[in-house]
């Protein structure tokens, strides 16, 4: 047994730290903050939120305002999704390109008025996307990053509303549709609620002012107690997210991925007039793409995992790469997801998954390997 | 880390491998303070009977939902037997790291290297000492 290597920078810790070692967490480096990677157990976790609701600290992730008449073109200058359709009080996830219309980021952009945007992009992203954005507003609009005074907590399940409706009134957000938000008092802290998240069930993500965190989870955790609320780590998150195909920044897509590979092309908005990475996407969807991510389910013996090479039935010279997999809890099978030459991306197509050195079958299934009923 | 059971029948290898002495044979699993940093273990690769093994070189893998781990051999020797059990139920290791869980059965040529791995004592102290 091989213990993994572990960085020794210093880590930054959020205002829920206390409450995680009181839960037993298991605390690991994670884009430079110690976060929580389980508590009672991935599976256990896994199926908490599955089956009743489970809680997650997600404080890492970067919260971006922009304000100001010009807020919206410069935003919706930088993202493929249209933003400019969004109303209050109404959010939309999308990818953030480069010129060169690879990934740099996926973002989930908030319209709180006509005239205040907030940006929530990835922790691991945050000082470059903070770059992006304070560059394209320069002279245009306002730009913050609030990221260090706003707390995130996920609570995500089948049972989530009932837990929420415990934690204060929120009879006026009760019937609201997925990717809106609205305000709340919870425990008589001020909060944002959108009716988002990253584990395909229902649910919402609060954001709330970093210090007064302690006391919205520590609630949640109390009234959610009837309901089998767990405190839920980031190993469940990611099974959770994988299983509903939600793709992984640094995993399925980065800065050599472009959205039509990825499976993202339904962000792009190539009407909504320019954006950066437009003309390059344009061709790329004109031409077509010559691989594409892909989901599938090991057949042979094995766990297929991040990195691993793929290869065509036959075998032979790799022609692709796992970018995610792991034992699907859900499922109970191996799962992944990888990038693949198109030739071989129809459902059912056979292909290897070199498992560090040992060539194992798999096949492309439909995604996502998990929906909700 | 005091209350990570550690037999003291058992001696260990740094990487959280136990073996246990039987004649010229060696029983070989991961200890339940492996397992619990693994978590839900998913999957354990095992070589085939008759493998020979060299002391310290990996000679299979034990994967959980979210991590791989080499196995390590605590000693030199052949593999006799394989939990063949763990290739459908690799729960098993969980349930108990220290019995239904064993990995391998080595024989050896020369039982002296035993000896030279951890006694409980030495494992409990190593435990600690990574904690912190």
């Amino acid at each position: 047994m091989s213990d993994q290597a572990q960085s020794d920078a210093p880590l930054r810790r959020t205002s829920l730290y206390e409450a995680h070692k009181r839960a037993g967490a298991r605390m690991v480096p994670f884009t430079g903050y110690e976060m929580p990677v389980q508590y009672s157990g991935l599976v256990d976790e896994h199926k908490a939120v599955r089956e009743a609701v489970g809680l997650f600290d997600v404080s890492h992730m970067g919260e971006l305002e922009l304000r100001g008449v010009y807020a919206k073109q410069v935003v919706n200058f930088l993202v493929t999704n249209d933003i400019g359709k969004l109303v209050d009080g109404q959010a939309v996830y999308t990818c953030c390109c480069n010129a060169e219309g690879t990934i740099l980021d996926d973002l989930i952009i908030y319209r709180a008025a006509s005239d205040r945007f907030l940006v929530v992009c990835n922790a691991s992203n945050r000082a470059k996307i903070v770059a992006v954005f304070e560059k394209a507003a320069k002279d245009h609009c306002e730009f913050v990053d609030r990221s260090d005074e706003t707390a995130l907590i996920a609570l995500q399940g089948p049972k989530a509303w009932q837990v929420l409706a415990q934690a204060g009134d929120i009879s006026h957000l009760a019937a609201m549709p997925a990717f809106h938000f609205g305000e709340a008092n919870l425990f008589n802290v001020p909060c944002t609620v959108a009716r988002t998240g990253y584990t395909g069930e229902d649910g919402c993500e609060i954001f709330c002012p970093w210090d007064e965190a302690p006391k919205v989870w520590d609630g949640l955790l109390t009234v959610g107690a009837p309901f089998g609320i767990k405190p839920a780590g980031l190993g469940c998150r990611d099974t959770l997210r994988l299983e509903c195909k939600m793709a992984l920044y640094g995993n399925d897509i980065d800065e050599t991925t472009n959205p039509i590979e990825a499976g993202l092309s339904w962000t792009i908005k190539f009407e909504k007039g320019d954006f950066v990475g437009r003309e390059v996407l344009a061709r790329a969807k004109e031409r077509g793409v010559t691989r594409k991510l892909v989901g599938f389910e090991m057949t042979g013996r094995g766990i297929a995992r991040h990195g691993y090479p793929t290869k065509a039935p036959e075998g032979g010279e790799p022609v692709g790469v796992v970018t995610s997999g792991s034992p699907s809890p859900t499922t109970g099978k191996n799962i992944g997801l990888a990038y693949l030459p198109v030739a071989l991306t129809a459902i059912g197509s056979k292909f290897l998954v070199d498992c560090r050195g040992k060539d194992v079958e798999a096949v492309v299934v439909k995604t996502p390997f998990y929906k909700r009923k | 880390m005091s209350n990570v059971n550690v037999p003291d029948d058992l001696r260990y290898t740094k990487d959280h491998e136990w073996a246990k002495l039987d004649g010229n044979k060696v029983r070989v699993g991961i200890t339940s303070f492996a397992v619990e940093q693994l978590g839900d273990i998913t999957l354990v690769d095992l070589p085939k009977v008759g493998t020979k093994l060299e002391a310290g070189k990996a000679f299979g893998t034990v994967e959980s939902v979210k991590t791989l781990s080499d196995l390590y051999a605590p000693m030199s020797g052949t593999v006799v037997e394989v939990n063949e059990a763990l290739a459908n139920a690799p729960e098993l290791v969980n349930e108990g790291a220290f019995d239904k869980g064993w990995m391998i059965v080595l024989e050896v040529a020369d039982s002296t290297g035993f000896d030279g791995l951890l006694d409980a004592a030495s494992y409990r102290k190593h435990l600690d000492e990574s904690a912190h």
